[in-house]
C-alpha cells in the first residue's frame, strides 16, 4: 500500500492528566514506521492502539469529522494553535509537515474558561452559553414569508457567509493572549446583523452575548489580531470591529 | 409483526393537510407536562427539538458530542433541494417528488415522498428566516442550481457549507428554546437502551460519556435522529462517532428495521492512501460537471497520467453512457469505477482509483474560472494527498456515504414501537434505494422542523399514559443489562485493539457484501462476520473503567453493536434477488431481475410512478443473531 522506505519515526511529548482534578505531565511516546501520508491524528490512533496493546490508557482526545468542519479536534502542536499549517485544523494536518526524529509537543487548549477534562480533551461548553444569551433570531418554525420576500444583498450575504463559516474550535481563544472569545462571538453578531432577518433583535442581542462573554470569563480585545491568524475558517477580525459598534449602539439606546 | 403505513386516505395532494387536521392536538397550557427525549442532535434532532420546544413541549436532547453543534450534518457539503421554481425552468411539488421516487428506484414511500415535496419550500423560508446565509445573486434573491445531475435547478446553497450553515441555523433555533427554558441539552451522552413500558417507548438509558454513569430518563415520546450507519464499513465518509447503537437497540427491543442493506457508496471521494487511514473524504460531485473520469486502456500503465495519450485513455462513463457522460447517477458512477479497477485498469499508488480530470475544462474555460468553481475542492485535495489537481488529473474512488435503509417508520415517523419515533436518515421512508443529491437536508429538516411536530403531539393528544419513575423495574432493569455488557467488554482484556476488530469487519463489508456483492459473496460474508464477532468477545482489549471518560470503551460499544448490526445487512441482501445501492451479481442479471430500478429502466423506460416490489422490513427475533428474521413487507 504505501511506500514504507519513505516512513519515519517519530517523538510525541504528550499532555497526560487523568481527570479536571488531577495533576497532568508532559510523556514522550515513540510512533514508529509512520507514513507521510498519514494524518497527525492517524499518527495519534496508531500511538493509542500501541498504548493499549501495550496495556496502558490511550491518550484521550476529541475528533470526529476529520474533514476540517465539525470543530472537534483542536491541539496546541509545537507552540501552534492547530498545528504549523496555516488556517487548517489538527485533523487536516498529515505527517508529511513532519521529518524523522522529530520531537513533537501536544498540548491540549489550555485556557481557564475552557477546563481540561482528560489529557487532550477539554470543556468548551461555554461556548454554548455565549450562544444561548442571543446567537439566534426568534422566528418560530411557521412565521416565516417567502424566502424572496426580504432580498439580502449579495456583498452583505456574502459578507454574513465569511462570519457564519466559524466552526466554533475555540482556536481563537486560544490564541488570543487575553483569551478572548471575541472572533467567536463576533463572528455570530455579525452574521446575523448583516442579514435583515436579524435586524430586529440586534440590539438585544449584542448586549446579551457580550455580557455572557464577560460573564464566562473570556478576557477582552486588544488587537493581537493572532485569533484571526490561526482561525481555521479565515475569521476576520473586523468582525470584533463590528461587534464593538453593535453593542456601543445598544448601549446607547437601552433604557436599561 | 403486521405493517400499518397509516397512510391517510385521499388523493396525494391532499393526505398531509388531511392529516394534519385529523391529529389531535395537545392544549396549549398541557404541553409543559409532556416530557419528550430526542437523541441526537443533527438537522433532524436539533430543528424537532427547536420546533417542540417552540410549541412548549418539554423537551431533553441528548448528544454524544460536546456541543450540539457538531453533528455529522455539518459535512454535508452539496446543498438543500426545494420545489420553488424560482428559475422558472418547470419545477414544482409533482416534479420534485415524481424525480425522488424515480431516484429512489420506486422504493421509497410516495406519501411521504410527496408530503417532502410539499414541505421543501417551506424550509427554504424558514431557514431564511432564521438567518442561513444563503447564497444570493445580485438582486438580493436566493440563487439556484443544478445539482446532481438534474434537469432544474432547485438546489439552495451556502458556499460548499451548506449542512454547517442549515445546522448552526437548527442549532440556534434550538439554544433559544434552550434560553426560553423548554429545551434541556444534554451533551457527551450516549443511547444505550429504550426503555418500554406496557408496550409504549416510556424513556431511554443514556451512559454519560464523562463520568461513565448510567442515567434513565423518562418521556412521554423516544425521537431517535441518530443518523445512518455507513461507518458498518469501517471507512467511509461519516464522522468517526457516527454509528447503529441507538437504532441497534430499538431494534432488540422490537422496532422493525427497513433495507438494511441499502447503502448508497458516492463516488467521488478520496481514495485511501494505506492501513492507517480512518476515513475517507468526500468531495462533492460537481466536480463530475467538468472533470472527466478515465483509465488507461492498457492495464498496469504506470506511465504519469499526463503522458498517457488522448487515444490510450479510457473514458469508461462517456464510453458507457453517452447520453449522460460523467455525469450519470451517483450509483452508476461509483459501480463503473469499481468494475474498471477491479478488472486490473485501475491507477495511483494504491491501484484502488480512477482518474479525474480537468485538463480539457481548464483548457476551455481557464484556470481561473475552474479556480473559482471548485477552488476549495482542489484545496482540500491538495491538503490530503499532496497533489496539485490543476496540474495532473486527481484520483478518485467511490466511498460508503449514506445509508437509506433504517428505521421502519409510519406516515407519522413512528416506528414499529408506540411512542418511538425516528426522524432523518435514521429512518428509512423518503429515498428508497438510492438518496438524490441534495434530499438528504431537506428530508432531516423536513422530519424535524415540520412533521414531527404534528404528529408527535396527535400521538401525545391521542396516547393514554401511565405514571412512572425512573427507578421503575424497567429502568433499573435496563440499566443492569447496559452495565452487564459494559463489563463483560471490559474484563475480556484480550490481545486486539477496537480499531483492528473494525477494520476486519469493515474489509468484509466492503468486499463481499458492498458494491458488486454476489450470492456467494453474502454467504461467505454470513460466514465471516459471526466468527470475528465471536474473536471480538474473545479477545478485544479495553483499557480504565466504566465510571469513566474512557474512548476506547466508547469506541468497542459501537463496534460490538456493528459486529451485530452487519448480519442483518447481509441477510436482507441475501434474500433479494435484485440489489439497489449495492448490485448484487452480474449487472446483466440485476437488470433483468430489478424491473424498475436498472440502468435500463432509469435512463430509457418511461417514468412509473407505481413501485413494483414492496419494501422491506426485518425484525430481531428471540434475541439470537443467527436465528432467520421475519420480514413482512409493506406495499408502498
Amino acid at each position: 500500500m504505501t511506500n514504507n522506505s519513505k516512513n519515519f519515526s517519530v517523538t510525541v511529548r504528550v499532555w497526560r492528566q487523568s481527570g479536571p482534578k488531577e495533576p497532568g505531565k508532559m510523556v514522550s511516546y515513540k510512533v514508529k514506521d509512520v507514513s507521510p501520508d498519514t494524518s497527525f491524528l492517524e499518527m495519534l490512533d496508531i500511538l493509542n492502539d500501541n498504548l493499549l496493546k501495550a496495556g496502558e490508557h490511550p491518550v484521550t482526545f476529541e475528533s470526529d469529522c476529520r474533514e476540517g468542519i465539525c470543530g472537534s479536534c483542536g491541539l496546541v502542536i509545537n507552540g501552534d494553535v492547530h498545528g504549523p499549517d496555516e488556517h487548517s485544523t489538527v485533523c487536516q494536518l498529515h505527517m508529511r509537515r513532519f521529518k524523522g526524529g522529530d520531537v513533537i509537543t501536544v498540548e491540549p487548549w489550555r485556557v481557564k474558561t475552557f477546563p481540561i477534562l482528560k489529557d487532550l480533551a477539554v470543556d468548551r461548553s461555554a461556548l454554548d452559553r455565549v450562544m444561548t444569551a442571543g446567537g439566534y433570531i426568534s422566528a418560530p418554525v411557521g412565521s416565516a414569508q417567502d424566502a424572496n420576500a426580504i432580498p439580502v444583498e449579495k456583498d452583505k450575504a456574502e459578507e454574513a457567509m465569511d462570519a457564519a463559516a466559524c466552526i466554533g474550535c475555540g482556536a481563537c481563544v486560544i490564541a488570543c493572549p487575553n483569551g478572548a472569545a471575541m472572533l467567536f462571538t463576533g463572528a455570530k453578531i455579525s452574521q446575523l446583523a448583516l442579514l435583515p432577518q436579524g435586524g430586529p433583535e440586534r440590539a438585544r442581542r449584542a448586549l446579551g452575548m457580550v455580557e455572557a462573554m464577560d460573564r464566562e470569563g473570556f478576557g477582552n480585545c486588544s488587537n493581537e489580531y493572532e485569533c484571526e491568524a490561526v482561525c481555521p475558517k479565515e475569521v476576520k477580525v473586523a468582525n470584533i470591529a463590528r461587534m464593538n459598534r453593535e453593542f456601543l449602539l445598544a448601549n446607547l439606546a437601552s433604557k436599561r | 409483526m403486521k405493517l400499518d403505513a397509516k397512510i391517510p386516505a385521499g388523493p396525494l395532494e391532499k393526505k398531509w393537510d388531511n392529516h394534519k387536521f385529523s391529529l389531535k392536538l395537545v392544549n396549549p397550557s398541557n404541553r409543559r407536562k409532556y416530557d419528550i427525549l430526542v437523541v441526537g442532535s443533527g438537522l433532524a434532532g436539533a430543528s424537532a427539538a427547536a420546533s417542540l420546544g417552540e410549541l412548549g413541549f418539554n423537551v431533553k436532547v441528548f448528544t454524544l458530542h460536546d456541543t450540539p453543534r457538531r453533528a455529522h450534518s455539518i459535512a454535508a457539503q452539496g446543498g438543500i433541494n426545494a420545489a420553488k421554481n424560482y428559475p422558472n425552468d418547470g419545477d414544482s411539488v409533482w416534479r420534485l417528488f415524481h424525480d425522488t421516487v424515480k431516484g429512489g428506484d420506486f422504493r421509497a414511500r410516495e406519501a411521504n415522498v410527496y408530503r417532502l415535496a410539499q414541505i421543501s419550500s417551506q424550509i427554504i423560508d424558514h431557514c431564511a428566516a432564521i438567518g442561513v446565509p444563503f447564497g444570493r445573486e445580485y438582486s438580493g434573491l436566493l440563487s439556484n442550481r443544478s445539482f446532481g445531475g438534474a434537469q432544474v435547478s432547485r438546489t439552495f446553497y451556502t458556499r460548499g457549507q451548506t449542512g454547517q450553515q442549515l445546522l448552526l441555523g437548527a442549532y440556534s433555533a434550538m439554544m433559544r428554546q434552550v434560553a426560553a427554558g423548554t429545551v434541556t441539552v444534554l451533551p457527551r451522552r450516549e443511547m444505550t437502551d429504550v426503555v418500554l413500558k406496557n408496550g409504549q417507548a416510556r424513556g431511554i438509558t443514556v451512559r454519560n460519556l464523562l463520568t461513565g454513569e448510567l442515567e434513565a430518563h423518562t418521556g412521554h415520546a423516544v425521537l431517535l435522529c441518530t443518523g445512518g450507519y455507513a461507518n458498518a464499513f469501517y471507512l467511509s465518509t461519516n464522522a468517526a462517532s457516527c454509528n447503529v447503537s441507538a437504532a441497534w437497540a430499538a431494534y432488540k427491543r422490537g422496532a422493525g428495521f427497513a433495507n438494511p442493506c441499502f447503502t448508497q457508496i458516492h463516488p467521488t471521494c478520496i481514495p485511501r492512501s494505506g492501513e492507517h487511514q480512518s476515513k475517507l473524504t468526500l468531495m462533492s460531485e460537481s466536480l463530475r460537471n467538468d472533470g472527466r473520469i478515465w483509465v488507461p486502456k492498457a492495464k498496469g500503465d504506470h506511465r504519469p497520467p499526463n503522458e498517457i495519450p488522448e487515444a490510450e485513455r479510457d473514458y469508461f462513463l462517456e464510453r458507457r453512457y453517452p447520453a449522460f457522460g460523467n455525469l450519470v447517477p451517483r450509483d452508476i458512477a461509483s459501480r463503473a469505477a469499481k468494475t474498471v479497477v477491479d478488472s486490473g485498469f485501475g491507477v495511483g499508488p494504491t491501484g484502488q482509483s480512477v482518474y479525474l480530470d480537468f485538463r480539457d475544462s481548464i483548457k476551455r474555460k481557464g484556470a481561473d474560472k475552474i479556480k473559482e468553481e471548485y477552488g476549495n475542492l482542489f484545496d482540500m485535495y491538495y491538503q490530503i494527498t499532496d497533489e496539485n489537481g490543476y496540474k495532473a488529473p486527481m484520483r478518485i474512488y467511490p466511498a460508503p456515504h449514506y445509508t437509506m435503509g433504517g428505521l421502519w417508520v409510519d406516515y407519522n415517523l413512528m416506528t414499529t414501537i408506540p411512542g418511538l419515533f425516528s426522524l432523518g436518515e435514521a429512518n428509512f421512508s423518503d429515498h428508497g434505494a438510492n438518496r438524490l443529491g441534495a434530499s438528504a437536508l431537506m428530508q432531516g429538516l423536513a422530519d424535524g422542523f415540520f412533521i414531527a411536530p404534528a404528529t408527535v403531539g396527535g400521538y401525545l393528544a391521542a396516547g393514554k399514559f401511565e405514571e412512572l419513575s425512573s427507578g421503575d423495574k424497567e429502568f433499573t432493569d435496563s440499566a443492569r443489562q447496559v452495565h452487564d455488557r459494559l463489563n463483560r467488554l471490559l474484563a475480556i482484556r484480550g490481545k486486539r485493539t477496537p480499531s483492528e476488530f473494525h477494520r476486519q469487519l469493515g474489509n468484509v463489508m466492503w468486499n463481499d457484501v458492498g458494491m458488486g456483492r454476489s450470492e456467494a459473496s453474502l454467504k461467505k460474508a454470513l460466514k465471516k462476520i459471526p466468527e470475528i464477532r465471536e474473536e471480538f468477545w474473545k479477545d478485544v482489549v479495553i483499557s480504565g473503567a466504566d465510571k469513566d471518560f474512557n474512548q476506547p470503551l466508547e469506541k468497542a460499544m459501537k463496534i460490538a453493536d456493528f459486529m451485530e448490526f452487519s448480519e442483518l445487512f447481509v441477510r436482507d441482501a441475501l434474500e433479494r434477488k435484485e440489489s439497489c445501492g449495492g448490485r448484487r451479481g452480474a449487472t446483466t442479471r440485476t437488470s433483468r431481475t430489478c424491473r424498475c430500478g436498472n440502468i435500463r429502466a432509469r435512463t430509457r423506460r418511461p417514468p412509473c410512478t407505481r413501485s413494483r416490489s414492496p419494501s422491506r422490513t426485518s425484525r430481531w427475533r428471540n434475541g439470537a443473531i443467527n436465528k432467520a428474521c421475519c420480514r413482512p413487507r409493506e406495499n408502498l
